[in-house]
């Protein structure tokens, strides 16, 4: 034997060296971008850590033992990927829009986020898994004995240690690296798609050298294959069907399945290519595994096993560098499994169990959470990973390595196919339940323990009469139920795991975050109406760009982008779609948006999630609190611009007012300093000498005139102004018209004007401050009196009814107010441009108005009369109005 | 409306009043009468201008409130017309400044608020007219 222990562990570090910088390189080129790395070839690769060192070197011992049973193994997959690939598509879609991190993650998710369900799944992953990984620990040493001549009892337990040391290393480095949200290890990726090429071409060869070096061709292997135990196998229908289903949902439930299938999917589109890429993969795999194993048992001694024939045979022909490239192979398989299926438990207890005792432990301890939590949770996952391949390697030192390799296997499928019936009904019935999924979890889970598990951990004939010496408890057989204890175990866990699931379901009501969560999984697809896909690299960052500039504006949106790209290193480029840029970007629209909305167009663009119902309501709310908020604006505006319209009138009342004010004073002015004017001059002039006595006495008497014109002019300032502030008493008395007319013009005085009266018309009784009234009709005549022109002066006095108005009509017979001069008249000091001298101050007529205002009545011109015409109108007393009709 | 009222003494110019209120006009054409200036007064506002040609004065006496055409108006249109160096005292009772800027934008030659005293009246008039003070 050439192969020398040192030499082997030489080649494995090496191996392990090229495995580290392939895993570096696929960090390196993901992080710039993806290519090649993260299409659907690397993804379909990734998937064939489904082939552990069970298939890779298990296969052939299982064929040896059971014929063609292995196939099952591969055709689960192979029916999983080719007729239910609909089904993994949900999978990927619900894992990618949701965030999956794990199993347990989309079970919690689905069940209304119950972290109850995640910790019996994470305990179930970790009690299902753990054998598996120390089976591959048991592999892996079980080879290297193989090779190693001074290998002893000691030396293989001494060296799992070191193995599960060195993954457990390379799976912190590059399974802990960062702490992405969608928990993505393309460094790992990257190494288990190289393993798993390693993988096929180790078994290829062997497989080849097998038919054609040692069987002389194909039709050599068949004839060895016809002479060997291997056709004398004849299929069990029902076995047949189990071991198919188990290795059919072990290909999704698996927890490092889960994790290369959901979690490191990186676009739904590379699972169309892995639909029949897998299935061809895994053909190639089984593909010379019945030569393998028929030759195996023709040429091998009878002792050998002949779960490591793919080694045996090629070092017992002296062919070292294959049986090298065999090891590779094997290891290969065997620490891929172990890297993605740590860091898929890794993730379950850090998320599930280590950070929320943390959490709880923080809350009791201090008021508040402090400190970097991304650290303390890189730390549990890191702790998670060393705790996990201790496990593992604690199990295989206590057990000693000594079930067969596809025993545990299959003890592991059936473990983790327990939590199928939750999943699958879970994306598929709206109905079901948190309780009535923990409930079939946790039965199927007793069951598979009791029966499977527990008889593998204890040895064969582990109590035979059943626990307390009841019968039907018996692990091997229960319920009475005798038979394949495999099929027994299986049909019974999950038969009545569904069961409880279904029944606690029904009998259960959803709580309203699971009425919440079901729709997003069960309708996924009615969700995504938009074309889907990953986009990666600048495509999505330039299309984020526009959108961004739209909302923060083009300067604000640009430098957030440039600084992300300088992040990058990538100075003047577009930045890649991280998550932090998402996030970053996210919280800036968030400011301008809401939350809810932000979230929604960033992931419109770049396809990452899926706009929930929720989401949409969210955006529904915060887009109607914008509108009622911009309602709320617009009345505001609304009640400004009215306000302000307002105030512009009253601003402009104001300057009419004081416009009229000045008007009003200077007015004044004028009409006092007029007669001022002659009571000044001719006082002077009465002082002088030589005036006559005729001249003194008609200086003297313009000087009285003037002085009650004064006097006159301040009455009736002081009346108008009365008048108007509203100030003064009415003394409303019930008189004869007539009466008051008489008063009035005998008031006005011998002023040679002929009024002409109709006593007819003036037996009418009113109501009014009488004095007012005359006061107004005294003006009116004597205004009469003063600017009738006529040769000889008439006013005609008419007293008309109509309605409930009295209406007295003051006619004379002069030449009447021009019609530009008529709306002035009422107006305070108007002087109408042709009676300027008449010696009037012009408040007359505003007085008369006021007066009539205040009486309820009115004053008018009346146009069409001959000379000037005022009419004045006043309302009648309800009684004589009535009495009159 | 123009009256021509002879001058009892020796007469140092015409002056044209253009007054609508029958007493002050009567007060102010005393005075200067009996100063010796031969005054002719005119009450409206819009035959004015032609009092200015007809009477052909020395000297305007021009009231601002005058029914028909304001003072203002009768100033500009005689500093725009041929005799624009027509000497032209304006009285006012509104007393407003703003009336006396207008009217010495409009280039018065005197200004004065009513009331006035005699005495300032008459020597306004004399000045306006180049006369001599205190003659009689």
């Amino acid at each position: 034997m050439n192969l020398t222990f040192n030499l082997l562990v030489a080649v494995c570090l090496a191996y392990v060296a090229f495995l580290f910088v392939m895993a570096f390189a696929g960090e390196r080129q993901a992080a710039r971008g993806g290519g090649l790395l993260r299409g659907p070839g690397i993804y379909t690769l990734s998937l064939s850590i489904y082939c552990t060192a069970w298939t890779f070197y298990g296969a052939v011992g299982y064929a040896a033992r059971s014929g063609l049973e292995f196939m099952t193994i591969y055709l689960g997959p192979t029916l999983v990927f080719v007729g239910w690939w609909w089904v993994l598509r949900k999978l990927v879609r619900i894992g990618r829009a949701e965030r999956i991190t794990s199993i347990a993650d989309i079970l919690s998710s689905r069940y209304g986020k119950s972290n109850l369900l995640a910790v019996i799944v994470t305990i179930l992953a970790v009690i299902g898994t753990t054998p598996y990984i120390s089976l591959q620990l048991q592999s892996v040493t079980l080879s290297f004995g193989v090779f190693a001549t001074s290998g002893d009892a000691a030396g293989q337990t001494s060296l799992a240690f070191w193995v599960a040391t060195g993954l457990a290393v390379f799976t912190i480095l590059f399974g802990t690296r960062n702490l992405d949200a969608n928990e993505r290890h393309d460094g790992i990726v990257t190494a288990i798609a190289v393993e798993s090429i390693v993988k096929l071409v180790a078994l290829l060869s062997v497989g080849i050298f097998v038919v054609w070096g040692l069987n002389d061709g194909l039709s050599g292997a068949a004839a060895t294959i016809a002479a060997s135990p291997l056709a004398d196998w004849t299929a069990t229908p029902g076995r047949w069907a189990g071991l198919i289903f188990v290795s059919a949902a072990a290909i999704i439930c698996l927890p490092r399945m889960f994790q290369v299938l959901v979690v490191e999917n990186t676009d739904e589109r590379h699972l169309a290519t892995a639909s029949w890429a897998f299935p061809l993969y895994l053909l190639a795999m089984c593909l010379f595994v019945v030569p393998i194993a028929a030759t195996g048992l023709a040429r091998m001694p009878a002792g050998a096993n002949p779960d490591l024939y793919v080694l045996t045979l090629p070092l017992a022909e002296g062919r070292d560098g294959l049986a090298m490239l065999a090891f590779l192979g094997g290891f290969s398989s065997a620490t891929s499994m172990v890297i993605v299926a740590s860091v898929a438990l890794a993730t379950m207890l850090s998320n599930h169990i280590v950070m929320p005792l943390w959490l709880a432990w923080q809350g009791q301890g201090r008021a508040s959470i402090s400190g970097d939590v991304r650290r303390v949770v890189l730390g549990a996952r890191r702790a998670s990973i060393l705790v996990v391949l201790a496990m593992g390697y604690a199990y295989y030192a206590v057990s000693g390595g000594t079930s067969a390799l596809a025993a545990i296997g299959l003890i592991s499928f059936v473990g983790m196919a327990q939590v199928l019936p939750a999943l699958m009904f879970g994306l598929f019935w709206t109905g079901a339940t948190r309780i009535g999924a923990a409930s079939g979890i946790v039965t199927g889970f007793a069951i598979w323990a009791w029966t499977m598990l527990l008889p593998v951990l204890m040895g064969p004939g582990w109590l035979p009469e059943g626990p307390f010496g009841i019968g039907a408890l018996r692990p091997e057989a229960m319920f009475g139920l005798g038979g394949d204890p495999f099929l027994t175990s299986l049909l019974l866990s999950i038969g009545l795991n569904v069961l409880v699931f279904c029944a606690v379901s029904l009998l259960t009501e959803p709580t309203q975050m699971e009425r919440l969560q079901a729709p997003r999984f069960v309708q996924v697809f009615d969700r995504a109406a938009r074309p889907r896909g990953h986009r990666s690299g600048s495509a999505g960052a330039e299309e984020l760009l526009v959108m961004a500039q739209r909302i923060l504006g083009a300067a604000e949106a640009q430098a957030l982008f440039g600084a992300a790209a300088r992040g990058e290193g990538r100075i003047g480029e577009m930045p890649h779609v991280t998550p932090a840029l998402l996030e970053t970007l996210e919280r800036r629209l968030s400011g301008s948006v809401g939350a809810a909305t932000a979230h929604a167009m960033v992931t419109g663009i770049t396809g990452d999630s899926i706009v929930s119902v929720e989401d949409l309501l969210a955006v529904a709310d915060e887009t109607a609190q914008i509108m009622e908020y911009s309602a709320m604006l617009q009345s505001q505006s609304d009640e400004l611009t009215h306000t302000a319209e307002q105030l512009r009138e009253a601003n402009a009342k104001l300057t009419a007012l004081g416009r009229q004010k000045d008007a009003f004073l200077s007015q004044v002015s004028h009409e006092l300093r007029t007669p001022m004017t002659s009571i000044r001059a001719f006082s002077e002039i009465l002082r002088m000498d030589g005036l006559e006595e005729e001249e003194r006495a008609r200086y003297a008497g313009i000087i009285q005139d003037e002085s009650q014109r004064l006097t006159r002019l301040l009455d009736d300032l002081l009346d108008l102004s009365v008048l108007e502030s509203g100030q003064g008493t009415l003394n409303r008395t019930r008189a004869s018209l007539a009466d008051i007319l008489d008063r009035a013009v005998t008031a006005s005085g011998q002023t040679g004007l002929d009024v002409i009266r109709n006593p007819d018309q003036e037996d009418v009784e009113v109501e009014t401050d009488t004095d007012r009234l005359a006061q107004v009709f005294i003006n009116l005549i004597t205004n009469a009196a003063k600017y009738c022109e006529a040769a000889a002066p008439s006013l005609r006095i008419r007293v008309g009814l109509q309605g409930e108005s009295v209406m007295i009509d003051f006619i004379d017979n002069g030449a009447g107010i021009a019609p530009r001069d008529r709306g002035l008249i009422f107006e305070k000091f108007a002087r109408l441009s042709d009676q300027a001298s008449a010696g009037s101050a012009g408040l007359g007529l505003a007085i008369c108005r006021e007066v009539m205002m205040r009486l309820d009545g009115t004053i008018d011109y009346l146009p069409g009369q001959g000379g000037a015409a005022f009419r004045v109108r006043l309302p009648r007393p309800v009684d004589a109005a009535r009495a009159a009709e | 409306m123009t009256a021509d009222q002879s001058a009892p003494q020796t007469s140092p110019g015409r002056v044209l009043l253009i007054e609508d209120e029958p007493n002050i006009a009567t007060a102010i054409a005393f005075i200067l009468q009996r100063d010796g200036w031969r005054v002719s007064t005119h009450s409206d506002g819009t035959t004015a201008l032609e009092a200015v040609d007809r009477h052909a004065p020395d000297v305007v006496v021009l009231d601002v409130m005058l029914p028909g055409k304001s003072g203002f108006d009768i100033l500009g249109a005689i500093r725009d017309g041929e005799r624009s160096a027509l000497p032209v005292l304006m009285l006012t009772a509104k007393g407003q400044t703003k009336d006396r800027e207008r009217a010495e934008a409009l280039g018065v030659s005197r200004f004065m608020t009513k009331p006035f005293s005699n005495r300032d009246l008459l020597d306004a008039v004399r000045e306006l007219a180049g006369a001599p003070d205190g003659t009689g």
